[in-house]
């Protein structure tokens, strides 16, 4: 039992995916099946999670080929928690595709490659092998890029050569820099590797580990390789954008944390300078871009950079409280940031656009959609009592203790520039009043499906805000777990 | 002999970057392409260049001497094939976008994100077209 637990996130959702492939001559069951996909991987991750908090790391060779010669699955607390919030992220995806708000157009390949995605996703978080992860990679990409094209539109098509560009640039780099490290160790099971790194001088191995992290910043969308990120994600349908703006940048930034904060710890500290500058570079031009812009979904997408600059900054912190301001981080804004893509999407269903200089007048037709649509936003800027305020508390916090004041600033700076984006998007679609006069919202709107999820999310932003002790606990545990290292 | 290869692997990425930065979207696939081919060589290189015999131990003896490394040669193989499959998608991708636009111009692809309009201010995306996937 524990072994086929530890290898659901992708058994699962690869298995949907072939049914629901081969389910393409029945479009109204596929979803229904989706759905039940969706549900039975957060089934298993959920007992997974409770598996690993009850019992300890996790881990189970393929084919009873040992480490170092076999791939391992190797699920700790971090990995079982990122697991998770996948299928989470899965989950309210799928639920949120059966409302009218933006669904994405239903065609035979959408529900097979939206859990070929989630196993990408899956598998990227739970293996213990350092080539395996490149595979998960191409998968997550490869999916990423068909689900990009569903739509076949003029739009879809750049947005899809653009992503595809720098993305399969990165995963060769990371290629690249596997042959590296590979190279100068003998090994690429993880563990094998944080003893094999040793053996090596550090200054030699560093341009290995920098090709290879350098490959995971861009697919995290790091300054200055980001341009992709809002080159594509805005063409996206939202119940997608949602899944993507979640969970693939957040890979990006696991990965960097499982390289420079796990796998090669003696990696020497100008490494970490240099990505505590990159991420305060991150943070700066994430958000300069989002004040610029006044579609909702280019704002957003260009808060994802901004936020990943943070939890590369836990990152570059290279301590406990480091690593767990990025664990921390990571599983908040995942549930921040997707709920407030959807939340957009809910507003675009009701006010006919996603652009704020054509909307206006929610907050006297949908009073409780305006408050709800606070939590995450709020949430984002980092005000207490909600998610986002501990996160970047426990950032701030610890480069403050290690000297680093520029970086501290720049975080709290950055805070109030998200407020200005915030702020923006609720005055102008919620505040304000709609440009056409006699503008009403339309009637027929199936929105069930959306209610439930953003409302479900918004729920868990304000549970881990007003209790974030056992979150803080369990990011300690999956942190000490991690610094114990070999 | 190993600076042979990477002198190789060197100048193959450098085409490769090189055709990644032009304009027509068919040479942006092909140099993608050859920079997944220099990583394959630079895999490969990595399990070291030179004389060895196959990884198989002589009947009557008890360990290998002098073998070839194949653990980096199956992971050449399975890049390969990933690279194929990314390949096979690319070229897709780039004649739709040559079908789609008239021409594969990817300067002049601006359709996800129009250019600012004349008072510096962002353009309004023209997203009526929800798209129709294929059947």
């Amino acid at each position: 039992m524990t072994q086929f637990l530890i290898i659901s996130p992708v058994l699962v959702p690869l298995a949907f995916a072939l049914i629901t492939a081969l389910l393409y001559k029945k479009p109204q069951l596929v979803s229904k099946v989706s759905l039940a996909g969706g549900f039975a991987l957060l089934g298993t991750s959920l007992l997974l999670l409770s598996r690993v908090v009850s019992d300890g790391v996790q881990r189970t060779s393929f084919g009873n080929w040992q480490a170092p010669f076999g791939i391992e699955f190797v699920v700790d607390p971090l990995s079982a928690s990122m697991a998770t919030i996948t299928a989470i992220m899965g989950v309210s995806a799928l639920l949120f595709q059966m409302s009218s708000a933006d669904p994405a157009p239903e065609g035979p390949t959408l529900h097979p490659l939206l859990h070929a995605l989630l196993a990408g996703v899956g598998g990227a978080f739970v293996t213990g092998d350092l080539f395996n992860l490149y595979v998960w990679f191409e998968v997550m990409l490869l999916s990423s890029l068909g689900l990009l094209a569903v739509g076949m539109a003029r739009r879809h098509m750049d947005a899809t050569l653009k992503y595809f560009t720098l993305n399969a640039l990165g995963t060769l780099l990371f290629l690249a820099g596997i042959a590296g490290v590979y190279g100068m160790t003998g090994h690429v099971n993880y563990e094998s590797l944080s003893v094999a790194s040793l053996l090596v001088e550090p200054m030699r191995l560093l341009p290995a580990v920098a090709l290879v992290c350098a490959a995971f910043l861009i697919k995290s969308g790091s300054f200055p390789v980001f341009a992709w990120l809002p080159a594509a994600y805005h063409t996206l349908p939202a119940p997608i954008l949602a899944l993507f703006a979640g969970l693939l940048t957040k890979v990006g930034v696991y990965a960097v944390l499982r390289m420079m904060g796990d796998v090669f710890v003696v990696t020497p500290p100008v490494a970490y300078e240099a990505l505590g500058w990159i991420a305060v570079a991150t943070m700066v031009t994430g958000v300069l871009g989002a004040a610029y812009h006044w579609d909702m979904r280019r704002i957003l997408s260009f808060h994802i950079i901004s936020q990943i600059g943070y939890m590369l900054l836990g990152i570059a912190l290279n301590s406990d409280q480091g690593t767990i301001g990025t664990t921390f981080y990571i599983l908040h804004h995942i549930i921040v940031k997707a709920n407030l893509f959807l939340i957009a999407a809910i507003v675009f269903s009701l006010a006919g656009n996603y652009d704020l200089r054509k909307i206006g007048g929610l907050w006297r037709v949908r009073p409780w959609l305006s408050a709800l649509f606070l939590i995450p936003a709020l949430s984002l800027v980092g005000i207490p009592p909600l998610s986002g305020f501990w996160a970047k508390f426990i950032l701030v916090r610890e480069s403050l203790v290690q000297d680093h004041t520029i970086w501290a600033v720049a975080a709290l700076l950055v805070g109030f520039l998200t407020l200005y984006s915030m702020i923006k998007i609720w005055m102008q679609a919620f505040w304000s009043d709609h440009p056409d006069d006699d503008w009403t919202p339309p009637k027929g709107l199936k929105l069930g499906p959306a209610w439930v999820v953003t409302i479900g999310l918004a729920a868990i932003t304000v549970a881990i805000g007003l209790m974030p002790e056992p979150l803080y606990r369990f990011a300690q545990e999956a942190a000490r777990v991690m610094g114990g290292g070999l | 002999m190993s600076w042979i290869v990477a002198l190789a692997i060197g100048s193959i990425i450098a085409a490769g970057i090189y055709l990644a930065l032009s304009r027509s979207a068919l040479r942006v696939v092909i140099g993608i392409s050859l920079v997944g081919s220099a990583a394959n060589l630079l895999l490969f290189a990595s399990g070291r260049i030179g004389q060895g015999v196959a990884p198989v131990i002589p009947a009557g003896q008890t360990e290998l001497v002098d073998a070839t490394n194949p653990l980096p040669q199956a992971l050449v193989l399975t890049a390969i094939v990933i690279g194929f499959a990314l390949t096979c998608f690319s070229l897709v991708l780039a004649l739709t976008v040559k079908q789609k636009t008239g021409d594969s111009d990817v300067d002049e692809m601006r359709d996800a994100e129009p250019p600012w309009d004349e008072k510096g201010q962002p353009a309004f995306i023209d997203d009526e077209d929800r798209g129709e996937p294929l059947k």
